[in-house]
């Protein structure tokens, strides 16, 4: 007798307790750095917290490079593929994106839908997480083949599965918002909130904010829809800088990290904790982990 | 041991039709219509049949309509967010600003169509006549089609797989009226996928003039810009040059000008180098272009003497000259 848990997807996510997508509808309004940043904060916010991160943007894949990973292979093992540790022998920031199974960084993956939805079922049946607390997933703009797929092979770890959706100010940006939570709406996805990024930015010279990409649309449509407001972040340069991984190559080091770790990353997150958004996003991730507590509450 | 499953050779991307299951090894492979993937295939017996490639019966009908089309050029970049639809705007609303000219502007970008709000005309619905869907005219000269004037209201999701979205594409080329048009500007949305695969494999051979490519300054957005790049090799796309949009950002009080977005690796300038194509330019970070297309106006009318101004129609002048239109 095989019960719908009992999918292969089903039976390598159970041991997993949350799964949080991060979506937007539009590109570029910062659902990788979002992601990434959670990933980040939710390890950061117990010295046991184990977190994965999934990136499923099969076309444009920037959860490597964020993450200072670029390059690092995947390895198989019996029971599956081995993710990518971001945190080397501590092994509790663990990654998998299509970014590690290009030969060349800038060879392009030029799939229509059937091919990224095998892609997204393998992703979700045979990585090897393990337990873990959190699993954070990365999505591309769009409300296409990525997203459906996604939910269709999760269907049997529904009740574990939410949201959190990706704003900037703008007008075009808000339109994408409102189509990705009427997604969620559709596809019974619960909405954990909703994040405004780069909402106003703090000169460097003396310190007045101006609106580069205006403010407030995303806490007004918060209001609007009933939706929890997460909260603002403001365009971050060093946020920029630190994600692009700009720092010097220092390539002798990943010769002395085990299982395919970066030590960079280590300094990853401590030199994230020293961005100005870092303490903001801690608030947000808060307001994360106290809507999860809510809704396991409610189960 | 790296874990890259690829059983087969990867077919050519033009050769796997939109309803071509997994692991289609491509119509023109030697296996059309006889490898496992294909069992259940509603290509199959065409395929098997060895007539490489049943023509889509779509093409034709592409080819007649565009045929009246003097230049189609494509918007691309792989990274969202990047200014592609804005720039399309631009581009569109040059070209038209010289009233001998016909300008259409098509979205393919299905799941976030921006370009009706960036134009002032998000309100427009489409309409049908005996000669095909007429466009929505901005004004005269400059006639529009996006899947956002067909929809019954902005907040719904369009949760359209490939063969879907790639339908509707089918259908703007070849059942929209444009009538005579000296350029075709194409939106598209971020990625390498469905849509780009088939405006590509319908325009084949209609021809494409070339592909502007839009990128911002940090190393984030130029690694997906590469493999558009990269796409455009692989399918045979002139890329007529890169844009660097959100260059700087020029304070509004002192005119100060910060780097928002740092080109930790060179920005636009280095990877057109590397990559050997025309870099065609860069546009400043100005948030009166985010509240022009907020609010469907025409940044290049309403703030003429502005630096972004001058870099976009600098870069027009140049795409202009490179198709030789100049
Ligand atoms: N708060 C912020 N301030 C400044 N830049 C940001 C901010 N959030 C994201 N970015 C930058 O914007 C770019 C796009 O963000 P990204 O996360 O890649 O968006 P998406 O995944 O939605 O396409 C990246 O270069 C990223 O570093
Ligand atoms: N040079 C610029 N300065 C300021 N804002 C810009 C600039 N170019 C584009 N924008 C804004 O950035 C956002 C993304 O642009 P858009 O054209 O929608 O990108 P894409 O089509 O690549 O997703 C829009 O709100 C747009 O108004
Ligand atoms: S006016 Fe102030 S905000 Fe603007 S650039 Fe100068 S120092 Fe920065
Ligand atoms: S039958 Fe033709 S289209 Fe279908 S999978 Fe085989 S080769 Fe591809
Ligand atoms: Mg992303
Ligand atoms: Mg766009």
């Amino acid at each position: 007798m095989t019960t719908e848990a009992d999918t292969p997807v089903g039976r390598r996510l159970r041991s997993i307790k949350h799964i949080i997508i991060v979506c937007s509808g539009k590109g570029g309004v910062g659902k990788s750095s979002v992601s990434t940043q959670l990933a980040l904060s939710l390890r950061a916010s117990s010295p046991t917290a184990r977190v994965g991160i999934l990136d499923v943007d099969l076309t444009g894949p920037s959860i490597p490079r964020m993450l200072g990973l670029d390059g690092h292979p995947v390895h198989q093992s019996s029971d599956g593929w081995v993710p990518v540790y971001a945190d080397g022998s501590e092994a509790r920031l663990s990654c998998m994106s299509v970014g590690f199974l290009l030969k060349r960084k800038e060879d392009s993956v030029v799939w229509r839908g059937p091919k990224k939805n095998a892609m997204i079922r393998q992703f979700l049946s045979d990585v090897r997480w393990g337990d873990l607390d959190y699993l954070v997933i990365d999505t591309p703009p769009g409300t296409s083949d990525e997203h459906l797929s996604l939910i269709e092979h999760m269907a049997p770890v529904h009740d574990r599965i939410s949201a959190v959706i990706v704003t900037t100010p703008q007008a075009v940006a808000l339109l994408d918002a409102m189509k990705c939570l009427s997604f969620t709406r559709v596809t019974a996805l619960p909405v954990l909130g909703l994040i405004e990024n780069m909402s106003g930015y703090v000169c460097p010279c003396c310190g007045e904010i101006s609106n580069v990409f205006s403010t407030g649309g995303g806490e007004e449509m918060a209001r609007r829809e009933s939706l929890t407001f997460l909260g603002s972040l403001p365009v971050d340069t060093e946020l920029v800088t630190l994600l692009d991984a700009a720092e010097a190559e220092r390539p002798d080091e990943s010769a002395e990290l085990p299982e395919g770790g970066s030590k960079r990353s280590f300094d990853l997150l401590e030199r994230y904790q020293k961005t100005p958004t870092a303490p903001l996003f801690k608030n947000i991730v808060d307001k994360i982990l106290e809507q999860l507590t809510l809704s396991g509450a409610s189960r | 041991m790296i874990a890259v499953q690829q059983a087969a050779p990867t077919p050519d991307p033009l050769s796997v039709p939109a309803n071509a299951p997994e692991h289609c090894p491509g119509t023109e492979s030697e296996l059309a219509g006889k490898a496992d993937a294909c069992a259940g295939c509603a290509n199959q017996e065409v395929c098997a049949s060895g007539q490489a490639r049943g023509p889509d019966p779509a093409l034709p009908l592409v080819r007649a309509r565009m045929a009246s089309v003097k230049r189609k050029i494509l918007v691309l970049s792989g990274k969202g967010g990047v200014g592609k639809s804005t720039f399309t705007a631009q581009l569109g609303w040059a070209f038209a600003a010289d009233e001998q000219l016909q300008t259409g502007i098509m979205d393919v970008d299905i799941c976030g169509p921006s370009i009706p709000t960036i134009l002032g005309i998000a309100s427009e619905q489409v309409h049908a006549s005996s000669s095909g869907w007429s466009p929505v005219y901005v004004q005269d000269n400059l006639g529009v089609m996006s899947v956002g004037f067909m929809l019954p209201s902005s907040k719904d999701a369009i949760m359209w797989r490939g063969p879907k979205k790639n339908g509707l594409i089918s259908q703007f080329l070849k059942d929209v009226d444009w009538g005579d048009l000296d350029y075709l500007v194409i939106d598209t949305p971020p990625g390498t996928s469905d849509e780009h695969l088939s405006i590509v494999q319908y325009l084949k051979e209609s021809g494409i003039d070339g592909a502007v490519v839009i990128t911002t300054p940090q190393e984030v957005a130029l690694q997906d810009v590469r493999r558009e790049i990269d796409f455009c090799r692989k399918v045979g796309i002139r890329v007529l040059g890169l844009v660097e949009n959100m260059s700087g950002f020029v304070c509004p009080n002192c005119k100060n000008e910060s780097q928002i977005f740092k080109p930790s690796t060179g920005g636009g300038r280095r990877l057109a180098q590397v990559m050997n194509v025309e870099f065609l330019g860069a546009v400043p970070l100005d948030p009166r272009i985010g509240k022009s297309a907020d609010y469907g106006v025409s940044f290049l009318d309403e703030y003429p003497d502005s630096p972004a101004s001058m870099a976009y129609l600098d870069i027009i002048h140049k795409i202009k000259e490179i198709l030789g239109d100049a």
